[in-house]
């Protein structure tokens, strides 16, 4: 009692030595969170500037001393072709790596807990782990030595069967299907761990008592593993949904080997058409309207989801 | 976690009748094997290209049985060896210090921020909240990187923009919270340890799975990044490994995109590693990792489910 009583006065109580200490603690990260986290959220307000950089002044002074642009840079964006490409590529290509994911993850994470022999359940989930520790860097050159227009693996084996090679990285219909397929390829492994780690937390006496009751196999799986799940995959769900308008840009800028040219229409999003105009020195203006844009239905689109997902499931939610 | 895995192995010896039927267990047997090989293949196919001879690729390409073995790629690499060495301690040096300066950065943090009496607990938890829901974006990191803590072509610019992750920082808060008993710390300054003491000889030693998981979650974050590397390096001598072969991919695409760029063909041509050296350098990447992993991968799967569970 008179523990509880000790720590209610120190909450309420005055500031004591160990709140000091704690503070200095906690100092060098909030550091770090206000220098690599903070600052560039106030560093967003370039977007309604005229952002111009006068030799010898530092960033701050720039900013204060550029004239507002109010939402100039916002027309130039919306009156530019690329925005539609961009924004349609980011969000659909995001809406088909979130269900898709999911779907495979799900499932296969099922499948592999059925194996009956869990030396070789082991071995699958290593294996299939594997590419989940490639940088995309490592991967596009993978791809590359499938793809490659001279000595790629299937352009070889084309002309061995007579016909003609194809242009891989020319040709913008197939980038969909490729850029879903690698997706899949590097994350599957990764999701399907996370599942199966939840499906081995399912108290077993559950799926005893159902089979006992003569419940199928199919029927256990509908009625009791997919249930069970239904809290991480809500929560995938949501961390996934929060970053639709922010693209994976190594899979997108790597395999692609650019994102631009002849295949921009079907491989270019936000970051990496961001991280062209960065590249290649173009007024910042409209540019930083992108970002300020993506910022800011980024976190509306978490808001959103999280409370559509309270309103459902209290429990659920993250915030 | 320990508790869980034996009920799963429970599951499997005793509870026989329960099993789906041996043709499915046979079809998702087939199915697994089927998709474990497409995930390693990659791996074995640009390593046999990587000892290929140039010859036999110039004349059939790519193959998966090379007509002609050699060991050109990795000879070539060792005569480049001054640029690959550098790369290499590059990379070993930011993957070292990053890693060690960012789970300072996160246990601290986690370590303040489980403590419920502390009285700043709420406010520092918005700082560590709100970036997961709002951050600035590339351009902006960019623009104050560059221009307010003039990180361009420095080594560190490969380091401090990575070391902390709100993440992290969680799982940290949580694992402190639910593993180290109130009362252990309260007889701590009964004896009159400081919360610097009691962080660093209670607490830090008893989170030791803990900083395993956080430490493997960096180490390999910054041994893959390349993009950092991208954005704000452009200086050849602090290149990193990840750095180094996507600059060559980067050139090799500028000279197919615009074949007539300045320098001859031939000479700029000359200047590039050949086909077997540029895979041989992606093997001298994915062999550390690959050789580690194994290890490692049951760290990486408790840290991953504390931060799923528990967000």
């Amino acid at each position: 009692m008179t523990k509880a009583k000790k720590e209610k006065k120190n909450i309420k109580g005055k500031w004591s030595r160990n709140d000091t200490e704690l503070t200095l603690l906690a100092v060098p990260t909030a550091i770090w969170y206000v220098l690599f986290s903070f600052l560039p959220m106030f560093g967003l307000i370039i977007a309604f500037k005229d952002y111009k950089i006068m030799p010898g002044k530092s960033f701050i002074e720039n900013v204060i001393n550029s004239s507002w642009a109010g939402f100039k840079n916002f027309e130039f964006l919306i009156k530019s072709n690329d925005l539609f490409v961009i924004l349609r590529n980011t969000i659909v290509y995001n809406l088909v790596f979130i269900v898709v994911g999911m779907i495979f993850a799900v499932a296969l994470a099922i499948m592999i807990s059925e194996l009956h022999s869990k030396r070789k359940s082991k071995v699958y989930q290593t294996l299939m782990f594997f590419p989940y520790f490639m940088s995309w860097v490592v991967v596009s050159y993978f791809l590359d030595a499938f793809l490659n227009q001279d000595n790629g693996l299937i352009n070889s084996m084309l002309r061995d069967a007579g016909s003609s090679p194809i242009q891989w990285y020319m040709s913008s219909n197939v980038w969909p299907f490729i850029l879903v397929f690698m997706y899949l390829w590097k994350t599957t492994g990764y999701n399907m761990i996370i599942y199966l780690s939840s499906i081995s937390g399912i108290d077993t006496t559950l799926y005893e008592a159902a089979s006992i009751d003569g419940a199928t196999k199919w029927q256990q799986v509908v009625n009791i593993t997919l249930p069970c799940l239904k809290k991480v995959i809500i929560m995938m769900f949501i961390l996934n949904v929060g970053k639709v308008f922010y693209s994976d840009f190594g899979l997108f800028f790597q395999l692609s080997q650019g994102a631009s040219g002849s295949i921009f229409n079907t491989t270019a999003t936000i970051d990496t058409y961001v991280y062209n105009a960065i590249k290649s020195a173009t007024p910042i203006g409209m540019t930083s309207a992108v970002t300020f844009f993506q910022s800011v239905s980024c976190c509306i689109t978490i808001l959103i989801a999280n409370a559509i997902v309270k309103k459902i499931d209290e429990e659920s939610s993250i915030i | 976690m320990l508790t869980k895995k034996k009920e799963f192995e429970f599951q499997d010896s005793d509870c026989k009748l329960n099993r789906v039927s041996k043709t499915s267990n046979a079809l998702f047997n087939v199915l697994f094997v089927i998709l474990a090989a497409v995930c390693i293949i990659p791996v074995v196919f640009v390593f046999m290209i990587s000892i290929s001879s140039e010859e036999s690729i110039k004349l059939n390409g790519y193959r998966f049985i090379p007509e002609q073995f050699s060991l050109d790629a990795y000879k070539f690499i060792l005569d480049e060896s001054e640029t690959i060495i550098r790369a290499l301690g590059v990379s070993i040096f930011v993957t070292v210090v990053g890693t060690i300066i960012g789970v300072m950065l996160t246990t601290l943090m986690g370590y303040v921020l489980s403590r419920s009496t502390y009285k700043l607990n709420n406010f520092f938890t918005m700082i560590v909240f709100i970036p997961m829901i709002f951050n600035g974006g590339m351009l902006s990191s960019y623009v104050v990187n560059t221009q307010l803590l003039g990180l361009k072509d420095s080594i560190w610019a490969l380091i401090w923009p990575l070391c902390v992750s709100s993440f992290n920082v969680i799982i940290c808060k949580t694992f402190f919270k639910t593993n180290i008993p109130e009362s252990l710390i309260e007889s701590a300054q009964i004896d009159g340890a400081t919360q610097m003491q009691i962080f660093w000889k209670v607490a830090l030693p008893l989170a030791k799975p803990m900083l395993a998981t956080i430490a493997l979650f960096l180490t390999f974050a910054y041994w893959n990044d390349w993009f950092q590397s991208s954005l704000y390096i452009t200086n050849p001598d602090i290149y990193s490994l990840q750095a180094l072969l996507d600059n060559i991919q980067r050139n090799i695409e500028m000279m197919a995109n615009n074949p007539a760029a300045g320098v001859s063909m031939v000479e700029y041509m000359n200047s590039m590693p050949r086909e077997g050296a540029r895979m041989a350098m992606a093997m001298i990447i994915i062999v550390p990792i690959a050789c580690c992993y194994p290890f490692f991968q049951k760290y990486f799967i408790s840290g991953l489910t504390v931060g799923a569970v528990k967000g």
